[in-house]
């Protein structure tokens, strides 16, 4: 966090991709490899600083690789950034838009379901298992309690990956070099006919401000006590008058 | 003009989930200086009067076939007529399943800022303030949107819920067009296992465990019947859950479930930072280690240093005791 308290400081950060869209890249890259897709690109929202995040995908096994860049998009809130992830998938015709479940820096889980509506696509977020037979996907989502959907959705769509559904692989040095001669396609408002005034800070209704630590938790205290019931009748009683919790 | 506040409120088993009656006597509070009324929306289930003691003046009212169980096609045009007819300034809704699915299609039909997993929220000059963490809860920022609908999605258990007022809200019952569209993505099985206990990331209480139970029997001897004693769901370290102790659900952390009880109770979990993104919010934390200088106990609020197979057999019983 910045002194003023209104960003967060990047200088020193060691960039990576997102462990989420790991399990995104390691699906399509498996229906590519099942016979299921044609072709696997990976598309990155952001400036030139991203090219090697996208040199990684491409030598994971990827095809293609299109960098979203333009002046008109920095400072996009979600809102932005998927109506130009949106028009992305349309030009490139993709059949399946797969994301991440949630960025790990700001924890939104916003981008696939609004890239989803834009497009007009059915959606099936935080999936951890997919399959895809012809034109159907099966998928599941654990949604707490005990309990999991299975969804089936209908091609084209928008999925969001968590954990558990696979092991990402790593680049092998031969798809390190071969992912060298693999160009990366620029593309920025007038490539998608993106309307400029919709994405970037122009676009953008939510506001971010004020960044600050967690607030510090108050000290907390070490059970003493002769034996294990005494240490534990202490613990209810705290629990119950002190914390009020029982 | 937008105004007022409208909440989504969810329900199960035909009843509402704790976080419907949280997030109305929140709305309630913050509306005095929002403006507008405090409204309610319910897709499917349950006649909503009651939610009128927690403060909803209003509530409408989805139903039929097609919004009697979750579809994200169907909910997300209810939602959308429902805010169509009541014109909010503000929707809010838990960072539940359901939540995370629903709220970012809604926001994008609506060109409507969105603000997920807030754990606070104020008005400042009549305007709502969010306060959300970002990288895992290792920074906290503020939130402010500045579309006509603003759209929160807000993690269970960060505001208290009070008694109902006995009020009842008059209900409206809201008429929606599915579109074809809907049977695009649909639930085609719901599958189930020891769903007697709540989801962890709503749950109000939670035991985990980690490595140190050394088995899946570990789990089931002696945090399985620790967290029955106590109304809480199970929950584990990523340590347990790498060993194949227990399933992934049951990971609380930063790859994990991040949860939000009031009480957290670890057992044998070193606390490791991973392990603390998931849980830190949690307002009472209770540390089991016989380590005495496990990074768990520089978070607890209370601590045994102890060896957990012995505390949590006899911590079982005095819950048992302290709860009849
Ligand atoms: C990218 C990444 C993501 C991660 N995500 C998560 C995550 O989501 N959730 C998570 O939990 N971890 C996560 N981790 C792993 C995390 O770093 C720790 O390794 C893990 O939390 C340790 O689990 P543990 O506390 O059960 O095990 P340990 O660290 O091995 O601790 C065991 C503890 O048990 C105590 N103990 C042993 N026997 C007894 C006994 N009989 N009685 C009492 N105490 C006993 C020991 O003193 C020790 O403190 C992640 C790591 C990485 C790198
Ligand atoms: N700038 C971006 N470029 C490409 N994909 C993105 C971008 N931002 C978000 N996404 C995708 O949307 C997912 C969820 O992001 P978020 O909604 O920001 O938490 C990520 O895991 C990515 O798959």
């Amino acid at each position: 966090i910045n002194e003023s308290q209104t960003g967060i400081v990047t200088e020193e950060i060691k960039w990576e991709v997102n462990p989420y869209d790991e399990f995104a890249l390691e699906a399509a890259l498996q229906l590519k490899e099942q016979g299921k897709a044609t072709e696997v690109i990976v598309f990155s929202m952001g400036g030139g600083d991203v090219d090697a995040r996208i040199k990684d995908g491409l030598a994971r096994g990827a095809d293609t690789a299109v960098r979203l860049d333009d002046d008109a998009f920095v400072g996009s809130d979600s809102l932005g950034v998927a109506r130009v992830l949106a028009a992305a998938a349309a030009k490139a015709e993709v059949g399946l838009l797969l994301c991440g479940k949630q960025a790990v820096d700001n924890d939104c889980a916003q981008v696939p379901g609004m890239t989803a509506e834009f497009l007009g696509w059915p959606q099936a977020v935080d999936i951890s298992h997919l399959e895809l037979d012809g034109e159907t996907i099966t998928a599941h989502r654990d949604v707490g309690g005990g309990k999991k959907f299975s969804l089936q959705a209908s091609l084209p769509a928008v999925l969001s990956c968590d954990k558990g559904m696979n092991t990402p692989r790593f680049a092998s040095l031969k798809g390190i070099m071969m992912a060298k001669r693999k160009p990366i396609t620029v593309w920025g408002a007038a490539d998608l006919g993106l309307d400029a005034s919709k994405v970037g800070a122009a676009g953008a209704v939510v506001q971010e401000s004020q960044f600050a630590p967690p607030p510090q938790r108050p000290a907390g205290r070490i059970i003493e006590g002769e034996s294990v019931s005494q240490k534990v009748d202490e613990l209810v009683r705290l629990l119950r008058e002190e914390a009020k919790v029982l | 003009m937008s105004s007022g506040i409208l909440v989504f409120c969810e329900h199960e088993n035909g009843v509402f989930k704790k976080t419907a009656h949280e997030l109305l006597a929140k709305a309630s509070a913050l509306v005095g200086d929002v403006g507008g009324e405090v409204s309610a929306v319910v897709i499917g289930g349950p006649t909503g009067a009651e939610l009128g003691g927690f403060g909803a003046a209003r509530v409408y009212s989805v139903q039929g076939d097609a919004f009697s169980q979750h579809n994200t096609g169907a909910w997300v045009s209810a939602l959308a007529a429902v805010v169509g007819q009541a014109d909010p300034a503000v929707l809010l809704g838990a960072a539940s399943s359901a939540g995370r699915d629903l709220f970012p299609r809604l926001s994008a039909r609506l060109s409507a800022g969105m603000a997920s997993e807030v754990t606070d929220l104020s008005v400042d000059g009549g305007q709502l303030v969010a306060t959300r963490p970002i990288y895992a809860g290792k920074a906290f920022t503020q939130v402010r949107i500045t579309s006509s609908l603003g759209l929160y999605t807000v993690r269970p258990n960060s505001f208290t819920v009070p008694d109902s007022n006995g009020a009842v809200a008059d209900e409206v019952a809201v008429a929606v067009e599915v579109g074809a569209g809907a049977e695009r993505a649909r639930v085609v099985e719901v599958m189930e296992s020891n769903t007697d206990t709540v989801d962890l990331t709503e749950a109000d209480r939670i035991v985990s465990g980690g490595r140190s139970l050394k088995s899946s029997d570990g789990f089931d001897d002696v945090i399985v019947p620790l967290a029955r004693s106590l109304g809480a769901t199970p929950g584990a370290s990523r340590a347990a859950v790498d060993a194949g102790y227990v399933p992934h659900s049951w990971q609380v952390g930063q790859t994990g479930k991040v949860v939000n009880p009031s009480v957290y109770i670890a057992c044998g979990i070193s606390g490791a930072i991973q392990h603390l993104a998931g849980m830190r919010t949690s307002k009472v934390i209770v540390a089991i280690n016989k380590d005495p200088d496990a990074p768990i106990f520089q978070h607890a609020t209370y601590g045994i240093v102890d060896d957990l197979f012995e505390v949590c057999p006899v911590l079982a019983k005095a819950f048992e005791n302290a709860l009849s």
